[in-house]
């Protein structure tokens, strides 16, 4: 049953389900009075895709992001990760679930001080076992695939903002996640180095990654593929374009 | 659909719990040793404490078994009848016919006084007694002699005088080269002996000694016993020392005290062990403070730390590993505050009782409890960080910033 390729368990997943699935997502916060963030999102990224969420702020895309990545649960509706029906999961297994099939870059990069470039992607594999000396070496591959290959021995704050979210992503990709979510990526950084963190996303995404990137500016979006425009919690576009 | 998933859970390896656990110490060194700092002047108390006392203890103890538990003296009790109390004449007699003793001494008060010369003012004796002795006393009593010599002193016809120590220093003699005299009894006697500190008889300290037959030749000595020294048998020290007033004065028993005193030193020791009950109290508060201490840095870092947890949430971290991560580095905190406090302690004691010429003796127990108590006081102290931070939902822990 189990499937060799990167130790995720696809059990009942078949070979051509989605990367990701929602269904009819509804996320609710408590206040008076309740503030319905998400009002019935359906959604289906595929497997080698490249989706842009684009709205204003408060549309609901961070929740929409937490939601994707099982950060958070929602009020209603059902996420499938890979097949896999995430509501029947346990926070433990959500927790597995999260180390091993998606991976998380976010706005402010997160890098642990103290810890060189290197041993910050390695971490990447921490939860799931892997030795040591295995994991620096799959986060030497990855700090190459995102072009950061000379820069491994340099503590985070050492590093310039796009070489900090550069080593974030490589963080994020060391374990070859099937969903790859990236939350605001180019927040915190100008548009030339913004330009060049969409250019490694798209590399991966050429490379077959299957890449969500939340996003309030709009020329990122319409370099990509896929984008879809959230309003009020709703879906309010989903556009393609062709290729090429 | 009904069948559940299997998702192979995550896992942390031991090398990587410790390497979590160490992550928030190497980057905040100097607030990692401050906060293990109080443990460690608390377990170093403990431990120095015991250690000390422990050392002091058996300097004490040494100090009692070399002088024996066995010694009893005997005197005629005070303040009944009508205060003509003494011991009768064939009383060492008596006491030395007993199964269990062992050695018996006597000695006599006089009634003379003795000066460094002859113009001192009379009645200033400056609390010097003078007693008769004999050659037994030195032996009975485990002393010894400083300078010339005891027994041959004490064996003359005529009189030659023996001083004890205290009574040397107030008479300012220090040595007994020929011709050193004192004013004795209206005579000049020569002083042929200078002796050591009595543990176990201090009131012979200050006692000028002249031999029993001189001193019924010159000094209208008699043999009434002022005090007799008795050593017994260890094993039946009590009940010699019951039965030893119907021995000296069958008539009445009730006038003869026997007295051990060995009773004072072992009172002694119990009053340090008294004392220490009230340092080891003192190093338990600096221990209890030395967690509240930890505890409090440690939920100031979960609290710094939340984009860290949310972080590792996202990466495959369960509630398990994040209150793990926690619980390590406050128990590293206090384990390495307990083992900094084992060191100061042990150093502390060494040094001490080095200096004081006592054993030194580091009771591993102290060791073993204060490393124990460092681990307990870490646990307590790092469980409401690690929960709070293991109770953090990974979406409120990354939008802290």
């Amino acid at each position: 049953m189990t499937a060799p390729s990167g130790g995720v368990l696809r059990a009942d997943a078949a070979a051509d389900a989605p990367a990701l699935e929602l269904q009819h997502i509804v996320k609710e916060f408590p206040g008076q009075p309740p503030v319905r963030a998400l009002d019935d999102v359906s959604l289906r990224v595929d497997e080698g895709e490249m989706v842009a969420v684009v709205g204003p702020s408060g549309s609901g895309k961070s929740t929409l992001l937490h939601i994707m990545g099982t950060l958070d649960r929602p009020s209603s509706g059902r996420v499938l990760v890979d097949g896999v029906d995430t509501s029947i999961l346990s926070d433990a297994e959500l927790s597995a679930l999260r180390g091993r099939s998606i991976g998380f870059v976010f706005q402010s990069f997160f890098l642990l001080p103290g810890m060189t470039a290197l041993e910050n992607v390695a971490n990447g594999l921490m939860y799931s076992g892997v030795a040591v000396g295995e994991r620096r070496r799959l986060a030497g591959d990855a700090l190459e695939r995102v072009g950061l290959g000379h820069r491994l021995g340099h503590a985070p704050s050492e590093l310039s903002g796009g070489e900090s979210q550069r080593v974030a992503i490589a963080r994020a990709i060391i374990h070859r996640p099937t969903l790859l979510l990236a939350d605001e990526p180019t927040g915190n950084l100008d548009s030339a180095t913004s330009q060049g963190i969409i250019d490694v996303l798209r590399g991966l995404h050429a490379a077959g990654a299957t890449i969500v990137v939340i996003t309030h500016d709009a020329d990122i979006a319409m370099s990509l593929p896929r984008q879809v425009s959230l309003l009020d919690g709703r879906v309010q576009s989903d556009l393609r374009w062709p290729r090429g | 659909m009904a069948d559940r998933p299997h998702i192979e859970p995550s896992r942390l390896r031991f090398g990587d719990v410790l390497r979590a656990g160490t992550s928030g110490l190497r980057t905040r060194t100097v607030r990692a040793v401050l906060s293990a700092v109080g443990v460690a002047i608390g377990i170093a108390s403990l431990v120095g404490v015991l250690g000390l006392s422990e050392s002091s203890k058996s300097d004490l103890l040494d100090q009692i078994a070399r002088l024996g538990t066995n010694l009893l003296i005997v005197e005629a009790s005070e303040g009944f009848g009508a205060g003509n109390a003494a011991l009768p004449v064939e009383a060492v007699g008596m006491v030395s016919r007993v199964g269990t003793v062992e050695n018996v001494s006597a000695i006599s008060r006089l009634d003379a006084a003795v000066y460094r010369n002859d113009l001192v003012p009379e009645g200033e004796t400056r609390g010097i007694s003078v007693i008769a002795a004999d050659e037994t006393l030195l032996e009975t009593l485990n002393g010894a002699v400083a300078a010339g010599n005891f027994e041959r002193a004490l064996a003359n016809d005529y009189p030659t005088v023996v001083l004890g120590a205290v009574a040397a220093q107030r008479l300012g003699i220090d040595n007994v080269t020929t011709g050193v005299a004192v004013w004795l009894g209206e005579q000049w006697v020569e002083v042929t002996g200078i002796l050591e500190p009595f543990a176990l008889a201090a009131d012979l300290d200050r006692a000028a000694m002249i031999g029993y037959s001189a001193a019924a030749e010159y000094f209208d000595g008699d043999d009434v016993p002022t005090s007799i020294y008795v050593r017994v048998d260890t094993d039946w020290v009590s009940q010699t020392r019951d039965v030893l007033p119907a021995t000296v004065d069958p008539q009445n028993p009730e006038e003869v005290a026997v007295s051990r005193p060995s009773d004072a030193l072992e009172a002694q020791a119990a009053a340090e062990q008294a004392f220490n009950t009230l340092f080891l109290g003192l190093g338990a508060v600096a221990l209890i403070v030395g967690g509240i201490g930890i505890a409090n840095v440690m939920v100031i870092g979960v609290m710094e730390r939340r984009g860290e947890i949310g972080l590792r949430r996202s990466i495959g971290a369960t509630r398990r590993h994040i209150r793990q991560q926690f619980l390590t580095e406050s128990l590293l905190l206090a384990g390495l505050g307990g083992v900094a406090g084992v060191v100061v302690g042990v150093v502390v004691t060494a040094g001490y009782a080095g200096l004081q010429g006592w054993r030194i003796i580091v009771p591993p127990l102290a060791v073993a409890g204060g490393l124990l108590a460092a681990l307990a006081i870490g646990v307590v102290a790092g469980l409401y960080p690690a929960m709070r931070a293991a109770r953090m939902s990974p979406t409120e822990a990354l939008r802290s910033e």
